[in-house]
């Protein structure tokens, strides 16, 4: 409470003090409308201006108490020209902060530079909106859970204006038709939820008269400690927004026990100042929307979307009361197209600059602007002063890094929710050089594994397990080859035997003894080729353990040869006198006999050796 | 790895590694059981075994993407371990041996089970020694692992000199002496004339008796000397399943350390279990070495599992190798069948198109018959007058050769039937495992679902309270719970906990749970001496969530007990019996875990107090707190955060004049008015 009265009381000298108006505008009518119903003070004025001087005036300034002008967020002036019906087009005013040298301490001087000096007796009407941050004091400042939240708020019912005001007035809009105690001055009306103060005609510059509302609001007042807001650009079509939220709710401190059965059976009334969520409205065409924290996905958020807009309601953990704190992120992504344009050879991101949460103060705010590697000339154009700076953030496969612009503000309010831009040159090469660089590692690493795979590593070249293994392949190479010739001799056998079965069917002697020949003429070459194969294997050492086997192998190989051309000449021969007489029967029978074991026998042979 | 990563511009989280980890493991852990299986029963078994532990539901539920668990890593290294001791077995090559020892550190290093190989591989050298199978590859397999491998453990900080002094590691060194002295045996007989040989060894025998008596005596009397035999307590309750409930309360109150049930069984290893014993026959025939070894892995661990649900880990690879040598010999002999069919069928096709003989082949006939057919065919031509006599005498040793060669070909009609049976067979499995891994291991257990009409309702209660505490508290302030969630407060909620998952006092759980099961002040005493802030307990009462405190209180009481007398078990319990409604000791009703859980919970349904999990109404329904003060109570009531309430104030009534002129201070709480700034 002392600040306050202290504020009161300064003011109050300083009125006393204060010399007449510094120039000769004054201010013809001053409507205020205070608008309470939210956390954020919301001031709207409409103001008429005349010059009454001789000199033509080309500034317009508005003070305010050093206390509120540090929860100033955001002072918007426009100017209309003409009256009532042919009221001109308006211009928004450009405003800076000026300080005249004898101005009293504890006063802050913006100055609103008119498009045009305004003449003598000339008038100009004027718009002007003040948000204010932090104006609403909860107090008490700790309840329990089921007391209502009161604030208080405080202002002045004249406007602290450094001009001669004729005719002014106030009104207050609550949240609701309660309120608890407010200060009555001779001309003060208390209607439905407004408090109308005035009109005051008549009064001189900086007049001051304290006015205080204490009423109950159970509005959400959750504020943004901390918002970071990265923009990344990704140019094969995506824009991707992470936002990362620190959410404190700013009102009255909730003391004492929390109480899940109170809050459950009469939320309304036991959790009355609590927010259970919050509303982000996101733009349209929003995709991949995810809502998580330090601990995982939160999963109680719902999803509203339609042709104009997505609307997220994202429910925190668990519900908000009073000096709590939260943290959480929301991302969600955009398609590039609807955010980026292209000027000559400029590109730019048209995107809005603040939080898309509902009534959300965020009091430091950290925007990154994350533009694909390689971009040139950047430059951001923010429509309020911001804060600006440049860094570089490394991601996947980046070389130089991607260049990030930086903008800070603090205390941004939802009519900070403007577009703001930002220009850059990029080039649509660059794009291909991560997938090239992809594609160019993948390709010298299989470059890599081929030569490794062709390469001989050995160091010694007459080490003698280097020569042993070149010796092992030798016999191994030897071993195909014999096989393989082994297998063309049973590949003749089974010619033998078919031609055998020819002849059983058609009686055509000569067709098999064709046959015959041309199998003994091949069995002949074959065997030649075996015996090199056979003396080289003998000579290896390395060849030594499965030298016993091959040769059985091949010795097998030999005799089933050999029945099986008995066989075929027995029974050709038999054919040839047109009768099988019974001993060449028996006979064939136990050659049959014979091949068959040997058959068996060469086989298992084989199928050893196919395993070395 | 990170840095090289990091330098790559490829930014690399921690939560991506602690997510990655365990199914990367996974992957090695199958290739691991691929070459263990390839060692014992060749490539197509090993596939198999890959596969089926690719899939086993028991080590999915380790292994899913975000369970950071150490077993994950583990059962790779055993298997690995495992698959180079055969390798060695194999080859005989010192070089695996080395890589066997390093991989056993490596075990060593990533858990507590691996004193299971420690054991398991010199069970498996004393059986090969037994069945007289000694060989210089088991020398090789065997000696350089004790050596290396105790070395390399002893390295490891948890084991250090452990890994010489306790029980569990004797058996490998025991097991070491017997293979030098058959080594030396086997050596001396090489030398030795067989004579000279027998002499000898009567004489070595007799003094070896002499100073192995001596040697076993003196061990037994140091080993006797220590109170638990040398053995921890761990192993001694897997040795012994009823030791741990009588002595150690803390393991035996782990859910996870209770003997599994049949159920447990079918749902973590399915039709495994039943194609295991297949696998233990085709290990059999023929049995080497390797395959003595799988099955021997396999027995042991089927014990242990039956002790413990947690082994159950233990016992999938090895059911799995099991069952993949069996669904690989199963579908071997199918093929093999349907194969030779094929081409007799192929065969007597062009035969009979040649032929124009109708019938003599194509008769779909089963496939022995169908030997003999071929054979008729193939041999009855040169010789058509006088078939008959002939073919039976050529036909019998030709179809008993083949007999010999391939004993196992079926019928062509049962081999398909099966194939499709057993194919059927890998399906359910598969399904069952994807079905596992989806509803039951995947799902976090933090966060728990339920079906319900309306759609899946989802309980996050956990994380709303650690969220809550982690932004709500002090960041120095002390979290009382019960140890099973210490290491969610410690990582979620970033408080510091009394009591956490690997809490290795005993004395400091018990505090706990003392505190948990005595009257208010006395708890109220013991937390604030241990500085504590904050109380958290689980609470399954109101919407059926069966493992809650309550359920676990019994266990908390015991251990309590375990340290501190004056808590005694037959107090909490009326004939016998643990119950928390009107017939419920008082010692219960009064117990601080009672008071928390249940405080104010009457007035949930409108003053019966109706308990979902213990289906019964509370036994104390109207209570105050007059120590602690709810703070936090979650969605579903499943977590209830509560403030010890500050000390009294010993000029209470100072204060209470002071507070009587203000006017808008609301709460009776001294402190509250220094710091209001109205004033």
């Amino acid at each position: 409470m002392s600040r306050f009265r202290f504020d009161l009381l300064l003011l109050l000298v300083l009125s006393l003090q204060l010399s007449p108006a510094l120039s000769d505008l004054i201010i013809s009518k001053l409507d205020r409308r205070i608008d309470l119903t939210s956390q954020i003070v919301r001031v709207t004025m409409t103001l008429k201006v005349e010059n009454t001087g001789h000199d033509p005036v080309s500034e317009v300034s508005f003070t305010f108490p050093e206390h509120q002008a540090n929860n100033l967020a955001l002072l918007l002036a426009v100017s209309t020209e003409g009256k009532g019906k042919n009221r001109g087009a308006a211009t928004n005013l450009p405003i800076g902060v000026k300080q005249p040298n004898d101005s009293p301490p504890s006063l802050v001087w913006y100055a609103a530079s008119l498009p045009k000096e305004l003449g003598k007796g000339e008038s100009l009407n004027m718009d002007v909106l003040a948000v204010f941050t932090h104006s609403l004091r909860p107090f008490p400042e700790k309840i329990t859970q089921a007391e209502p939240q009161l604030l208080l708020f405080q202002d002045s019912a004249h406007f602290t204006s450094p001009y001669n005001v004729k005719v002014q007035s106030l009104t207050v809009k609550l949240p609701s038709g309660n309120v608890e105690s407010y200060t009555k001055l001779e001309k003060t009306k208390f209607s439905g939820s407004e408090i109308k103060y005035g009109p005051f005609e008549n009064l001189p510059a900086l007049s001051y008269s304290p006015v205080i509302i204490h009423f109950p609001s159970n509005k959400p007042f959750a504020i943004a400690k901390e918002l970071v807001r990265e923009i990344e650009i990704s140019h094969w079509g995506n824009v991707q927004v992470t936002e990362h939220y620190s959410i404190i709710h700013g009102g009255a401190q909730s003391t004492g026990e929390f109480s899940r059965l109170d809050f459950q059976a009469r939320p309304e009334v036991r959790g009355a100042s609590a927010f259970r969520h919050l509303i982000a409205m996101l733009p349209p065409r929003a995709h991949s929307i995810y809502y998580r924290d330090a601990i995982g996905n939160i999963s109680t958020s719902n999803i509203h979307s339609d042709s104009s807009k997505t609307l997220v309601e994202i429910e925190p953990r668990y519900p908000m009361f009073g000096g709590w704190k939260t943290s959480f992120t929301i991302g969600y992504g955009l398609p590039l197209h609807d955010y980026l344009f292209q000027s000559g050879g400029n590109r730019f991101l048209n995107i809005t600059f603040g939080s898309p949460l509902f009534d959300v103060l965020v009091e430091n705010l950290t925007l990154k602007v994350v533009l694909p590697e390689g971009s040139k000339d950047i430059y951001s154009s923010v429509p309020f002063p911001v804060k600006e700076s440049q860094e570089t953030k490394f991601s996947h496969l980046d070389i130089a890094g991607r260049p990030t612009i930086v903008i800070e503000k603090v205390n941004v309010v939802p009519e900070h929710n403007q577009y703001f831009q930002v220009h850059y040159k990029f080039s649509n090469i660059s794009l291909l050089t991560e997938p090239l660089m992809l594609i160019f590692g993948f390709f010298a690493l299989f470059v890599a594994c081929i030569i490794y795979m062709h390469a001989d590593l050995t160091i010694s070249k007459s080490s003698s397990s280097y020569l042993a293994k070149l010796q092992w392949d030798e016999v191994q190479g030897t071993i195909q080859q014999l096989q393989d010739i082994i297998n063309r001799c049973l590949l003749i056998h089974d010619k033998l035997e078919a031609s055998l079965r020819e002849l059983s069917r058609t009686g055509d002697v000569q067709a098999c003894k064709a046959v015959r020949k041309s199998a003994d003429s091949l069995l002949k070459d074959l065997s030649k080729e075996l015996k090199p194969l056979l003396a080289l294997l003998q000579s290896s050492p390395q060849a030594a353990h499965i030298l016993p086997k091959v040769e059985d192998l091949v010795m097998k190989e030999r005799d089933l040869q050999e029945k099986i051309l008995l066989k075929h000449t027995t029974v050709v021969d038999s054919y040839e006198r047109k009768s099988m007489s019974r001993d060449a029967e028996n006979r064939v029978a136990a050659i049959q006999q014979k091949i068959s074991a040997l058959k068996q026998e060469v086989d298992d042979l084989l199928d050893f050796v196919e395993d070395i | 790895m990170e840095v090289v990563l990091q330098s790559l511009n490829i930014p690399l989280s921690v939560e991506t590694v602690c997510v990655f980890t365990a199914p990367v493991f996974s992957a090695f852990a199958a290739w691991a059981a691929y070459l263990l299986t390839k060692e014992v029963k060749g490539t197509g078994a090993g596939l198999t075994a890959a596969v089926l532990l690719a899939m086993v539901p028991s080590y999915i539920s380790r292994s899913v993407a975000g369970s950071y668990d150490n077993e994950a890593v583990a059962i790779f290294a055993l298997i690995f371990t495992f698959y180079l001791y055969v390798k060695t077995l194999n080859t005989g090559s010192l070089f695996y041996a080395t890589l066997n020892s390093i991989a056993y550190f490596y075990m060593v290093c990533s858990w507590g089970g691996y004193t299971f190989i420690i054991n398991l591989i010199p069970m498996h050298v004393l059986l090969c020694i037994v069945t007289g199978r000694y060989s210089s590859r088991l020398y090789i397999a065997y000696a350089p692992l004790v050596v290396l491998g105790t070395l390399l453990a002893a390295l490891v900080p948890v084991v250090g000199f452990n890994a010489v002094m306790t029980s569990e590691h004797f058996a490998s060194f025991l097991v070491f002496i017997v293979i030098h002295v058959v080594a030396l045996a086997y050596y001396i007989k090489g030398i030795l004339s067989p004579k000279m040989f027998k002499v000898a060894a009567t004489l070595v025998v007799s003094v070896g008796l002499v100073v192995g008596c001596a040697v076993i005596a003196v061990l037994v009397a140091v080993v006797a000397s220590s109170p638990t035999k040398g053995w921890s307590g761990r192993s001694l309750s897997l040795l012994d399943p009823t030791y741990a409930s009588k002595y150690i309360p803390i393991i035996a109150s782990v859910s996870e350390h209770q003997p599994p049930t049949w159920p447990s069984y079918f749902m973590d290893l399915n039709v495994l279990a039943f194609l295991v014993p297949a696998g233990i026959i085709a290990c059999f025939s023929p049995l080497s070495d390797a395959s003595s070894f799988v099955i021997l892995y396999l027995v042991m661990s089927v014990y242990f599992s039956g002790v413990m649900v947690r082994l159950m880990l233990v016992l999938a690879p090895a059911a799995c190798i099991m069952s993949g040598i069996a669904l690989s010999e199963a579908f071997d002999v199918f093929t093999r069948s349907i194969k030779f069919y094929i081409t007799n069928l192929s065969e007597s096709l062009q035969i009979d198109a040649g032929d124009a003989v109708p019938g003599n082949g194509v008769s779909p006939q089963n496939d022995v018959l169908k030997t003999d057919k071929k054979e008729d065919t193939l041999k009855e031509r040169p010789s058509r007058k006088n078939k008959k006599k002939e073919k039976e005498t050529i036909e019998k040793p030709s179809v008993k050769s083949k007999a010999e060669k391939k004993p196992l070909v079926l019928p062509v009609e049962a081999s398909f039937f099966a194939l499709f049976l057993t194919v059927l067979l890998g399906g359910f499995y598969v399904v069952h495992s994807v079905w596992a891994a989806a509803e039951a291991y995947s799902a976090p257990s933090i966060v728990l679902t339920s079906h319900s009409h309306d759609g899946l309702h989802v309980f996050d209660d956990f994380r709303e309270a650690y969220a809550w505490l982690s932004h709500n508290t002090e960041v120095d302030d002390k979290v009382a719970s019960w140890w099973d969630y210490g290491y969610q407060t410690t990582a979620m909620a970033n408080r510091t906990v009394i009591v956490d998952n690997n809490t290795w006092n005993n004395t400091h759980i018990a505090t706990v749970g003392t505190a948990m099961s005595s009257p208010e002040k006395a708890a109220w005493e013991i937390f604030n001496s241990l500085d504590v802030k904050y109380v958290l307990v689980v609470f399954g009462g109101l919407v059926g969530y069966p493992s809650d405190d309550i359920n676990k209180f019994l266990w908390m009481v015991r251990i309590g007990g375990g340290v501190f007398p004056h808590i005694k078990e037959p107090d909490y319990l009326r004939d016998g019996q643990y119950r928390i409604d009107s017939q419920a000791t008082p010692t219960m009703l009064n117990s601080l875990m009672y008071k928390l859980s249940y405080f104010r919970f009457v007035e949930t349904d409108g003053g019966k107090g109706y308990d979902r999990v213990r289906r019964t109404e509370i036994g104390k329904k109207h209570f105050k707190l007059t120590h602690f003060e709810e703070v936090f109570t979650t969605h579903h009531w499943m977590v209830r955060i509560y403030k010890l309430k500050p000390q009294k104030n010993r000029i209470r009534g100072k204060t209470k004049k002071s507070k009587s002129k203000t006017s808008f201070t609301t709460t009776p709480r001294s402190g509250t008015t220094k710091k209001n700034p109205w004033h």
